[in-house]
């Protein structure tokens, strides 16, 4: 009481002195300038994305689209084939043996040989009139004008990005030019002419790959997560099976690639670049991805579910595969499409055993040669060739499109079957 | 036979097991009432499990020694006392003739393999019908014992759990067998670098130029100094330096400040941004970002402004680990007791006020925790570094400069045509191992940092 009154008597603080004023303009214009850096924040962030992919779509979008030159074609005399040979299997040889190539470049000679003739044509347009000739053999037999895809000089002129020399060409040509859906970038595979490269041999190459990684990473990582959150002991072995968890999530990728290059490859001689070492790799790297989601999954159940299956004289296995698993089921598939996710766009582990090789034809078999998108990606954008900088784009739109799509699929199933315990 | 075809018959055996063991062990069901065990499904897989597993480790074990049985068996041959003294010719020799009769090759080098290569064929397919026929029997023979076992009273349940509870034991083995892997391949390889060069030498070193290497003294071009420099100013300075400001400031915003709507449209955002390939990073660096970074370094009259910058590619870099550090920001800082928050602006405090004062401090070991999980990503981070930064190593302060990175070279080394043995391959697995205990030091230090604070507030 005494000391109280000791001390001097305490004034209410007066806001409306000119001092206090101005104190309280100072901290409201500090509020303000700390939540406008908050906003500039999150809008620098978001402005790089959508300039990172409107950049890669500005480029890759005339990617999907070719340049064709209607040519005029007279095949009398020169490629002389047997109807009964265009018919089956061997039209491809009979077409190719008859000189079909030499003189569909010849043609191109003959029609524009101011422009640059047979330069002009890109190396698969004579595949193109194989193609055409075997759908209506008729067209051996009369003059006929077929669109072909032109030489990648013209093309990228013809985009507007050529240089003086091929945009003088463009010019000459004027109506003979036209654009149209790039069908063989689809369904072709790496090549050296820009104009021929297609992305099919990647996507398949990406697909065996994700095969083998899936048919790894799935089980063992689900039959881990198992153990680990129902039935393991709480001891120094299970300990270390976590911690190892824990840290192989963490470890970069490309000591994943040197494990594969120095195990697989050094030690068990499996064939280089195969799609099979490339998911081995990539399995290891995403089992921990799936552990630690179905774990999270997993620990969601709520207890009272194993309880009642106990009571009912379950075993702690019928427990487990009868009950929490298929309850788990949602979360651990929303965390293995992210882990496969992650590993369809990593490149750095699969440069280091070997799948960075020109690879010409779609692999048929888990051992073959194969190469992945984000590889075919890195490849392309190393060449000089200034028409693969739209492939390059263009692949990196599919690859966009495709994790975004399983990403896509991983929210709906999350928002859409997982339960929600009270 | 072939190998698959093998496969499947022995699938087929379980698979008639277990349709024969189950239908046999429900019509014990008809018999008068007893207490079971064990349901009819459980006595198919008891019988199938006995069918497979035997012929199963057998082929397994077989595949791996069946090929030096063959090969002894061809050296026995009369043929084969024709082979050089054991070494480098003999084993040419002997596996020209394998892929001769494999049908994996067509002519020979040395005349010897192919009058070996019918010896070998030979031998193959002996060796190939041996093991066909044992696995197949002990398929049948095991799955005939089980059969026999299948009786009202024999409890097939506890027997089928508790190879699924050892198959459950080794799926969570195979990470520790990872971990041993990666640990024992860099291991091994980097001993071997280390008898070529002194492991102080490797370490500090300071100068770096793996395309010109003497024989005599690999190690005078092989010290990894600027490589370490060059990975920590691109990964711990220049991506931070973007990294932790936007990051935290985004989860500050997007927590404190922003409106239901504007958070549930930005978070998604944000995790579009990590969810991006980090080649396609790595492309839109080196196409856009790094000439952009030149073109500002030669307007700001910088003597070495390189278009493989550090800058770019630890911007770029920086871009990438936002969403990391503005959720591990959004963790810890959504951890502060919502008491510390209230009593500050029940104080009088503004928002901005108390999230300077009271949250941020509240959460800085979180905060701290998160930066150094991805200081560790960035720093394992390659493909970015690949294909923005320089291969020419340099120890400068520049970030105009060329920089290069531990990554970067670990590509380079490996993916020239230098043979496995030579130092430069094997270099490559030094910094691997470098690179692996600096990431884990980090985690741990970062995990034991999390923890602590984590307890303070539980």
């Amino acid at each position: 009481m005494n000391k109280r009154a000791a001390s001097p008597a305490r004034q209410p603080t007066d806001w409306q002195t000119p001092a206090m004023q101005r104190r309280v303009r100072r901290r409201y214009a500090a509020e303000r300038r700390f939540r406008a850096m908050g906003v500039a924040a999150v809008f620098v962030s978001a402005a790089f994305l959508i300039y990172l992919l409107a950049t890669m779509i500005g480029q890759g979008a005339s990617g999907f689209t070719e340049t064709r030159l209607a040519l005029p074609l007279d095949l009398r005399g020169h490629v002389v084939v047997s109807p009964a040979q265009l018919s089956g299997p061997t039209a491809d040889l009979a077409l190719a043996g008859a000189g079909l190539e030499n003189a569909v470049d010849a043609a191109a000679d003959r029609a524009f040989p101011t422009q640059g003739g047979e330069a002009l044509l890109s190396d698969g347009a004579w595949l193109r009139v194989r193609d055409a000739i075997k759908r209506d053999p008729h067209l051996l037999s009369a003059p006929i004008t077929l669109d072909v895809p032109v030489a990648t000089d013209i093309d990228m002129a013809y985009k507007g990005e050529g240089n003086r020399e091929s945009e003088a060409a463009v010019a000459a040509l004027g109506p003979h030019l036209s654009r149209g859906l790039n069908v063989n970038f689809f369904t072709g595979a790496d090549a050296t002419d820009p104009t021929r490269a297609g992305i099919w041999g990647a996507l398949k190459g990406s697909l065996l790959t994700m095969v083998v990684t899936l048919a790894l990473a799935f089980p063992i990582g689900v039959l881990s997560a198992l153990y680990l959150e129902e039935y393991a002991p709480r001891n120094r072995w299970t300990d270390l099976i976590e911690v190892s968890i824990n840290n192989l999530a963490a470890v970069p990728s490309i000591i994943f690639g040197l494990l594969g290059l120095a195990v697989f490859l050094g030690t068990f001689h499996m064939p280089r670049s195969g799609a099979i070492v490339g998911g081995l790799t990539l399995a290891l790297m995403t089992m921990p991805v799936i552990v630690i989601a179905g774990r999270n999954a997993i620990t969601a159940v709520p207890p009272s579910i194993r309880d009642a299956a106990r009571a009912l004289g379950a075993s702690p296995i019928q427990v487990v595969f009868h009950h929490v698993l298929p309850l788990a089921l949602p979360g651990i598939l929303t965390g293995t499409i992210i882990g496969m996710a992650r590993a369809l766009g990593e490149t750095a582990p699969l440069l280091m055993i070997g799948m960075r090789a020109f690879i010409a034809a779609p692999p048929g078999r888990l051992t073959d040669p194969a190469t992945v998108l984000p590889v075919q990606i890195f490849l392309w954008s190393d060449d000089v060739q200034t028409g693969f900088v739209e492939k390059t784009s263009a692949a990196i739109i599919v690859l966009l499109v495709v994790l975004l799509t399983m990403n896509g699929l991983a929210i709906y199933l999350r928002n859409r079957f997982e339960t929600r315990w009270k | 036979m072939s190998a698959l075809a093998l496969l499947f018959l022995i699938a087929a055996l379980g698979l008639i097991g277990w349709v024969v063991a189950r239908a046999r062990a429900a019509r014990f069901r008809s018999s008068p009432a007893r207490r079971f065990s064990s349901l009819p499904q459980h006595h198919g897989w008891y019988v199938a499990m006995w069918t497979l597993l035997p012929a199963f480790v057998f082929l397994a074990i077989w595949h791996s020694v069946a090929p030096a049985l063959v090969t002894d068996a061809v050296i026995a041959t009369p043929l084969g006392a024709a082979l050089p003294p054991p070494g480098l010719d003999r084993a040419a020799i002997l596996s020209e003739a394998r892929n001769l009769a494999n049908g994996d090759a067509w002519g020979a080098f040395h005349p010897l393999s192919e009058r070996l290569a019918p010896a070998y064929a030979a031998a193959q397919s002996r060796y190939d019908w041996i093991a066909t026929t044992v696995a197949l029997l002990l398929a049948f023979a095991g799955g005939a014992v089980a059969f026999l076992r299948v009786r009202p009273g024999f409890s097939a349940r506890s027997q089928v759990e508790r190879v699924v509870m050892g198959l459950l034991l080794i799926a969570s083995l195979i990470a520790i067998v990872t971990t041993i892997g990666i640990v024992a391949s860099l291991l091994v390889e980097s001993a071997r670098f280390f008898q070529i060069v002194p492991i102080t030498q490797f370490l500090f070193g300071t100068h770096w130029s793996p395309q010109v290497i003497d024989a005599r003294d690999p190690g005078a071009a092989l010290g990894a100094v600027p490589l370490f420099w060059g990975t920590f100013f691109i990964g711990a300075i220049i991506a931070m330096a973007v990294a932790v400001p936007l990051g935290l400031m985004s989860a500050i915003y997007l927590t404190q400040y922003a409106h239901q709507t504007t958070r549930r449209w930005m978070k998604p955002m944000l995790e579009i941004l990590a969810g991006v390939p980090t080649v396609v990073y790595g492309y839109f660096a080196a196409l856009t970002v790094a000439p952009a970074v030149r073109d500002l370094g030669v307007a700001l009259g910088v003597r070495w402004a390189s278009s493989e910058s550090a800058l770019a590619a630890g911007v770029v870099m920086g871009v990438m680990i936002i969403p990391f550090v503005s959720s591990m920001a959004d963790d810890s800082l959504s951890a502060v007791p919502a008491s510390m928050r209230d009593g500050s602006l029940a104080m009088g405090a503004t928002s901005s006020e108390t999230i300077r004062r009271v949250l941020v401090p509240a959460a800085l070991p979180g905060v701290v925790g998160g930066v150094l999980l991805a200081v560790s990503r960035a720093i394992g981070e390659t493909m970015i570094v690949v294909m923005a930064a320089s291969g020419v190593a340099s120890l400068t302060l520049n970030p105009f400069a060329s920089t290069t990175t531990v990554t970067k070279q670990i590509v380079d080394l490996l993916t020239g045509e230098a043979e496995f043995d030579s130092a430069k391959t094997l270099a490559a697995f030094a910094l691997g191992l470098t690179l692996f205990v600096i990431t884990l030091l980090l985690n741990v230090v970062a995990l034991i940092v999390v923890r602590r604070y984590r307890e303070a507030y539980e």
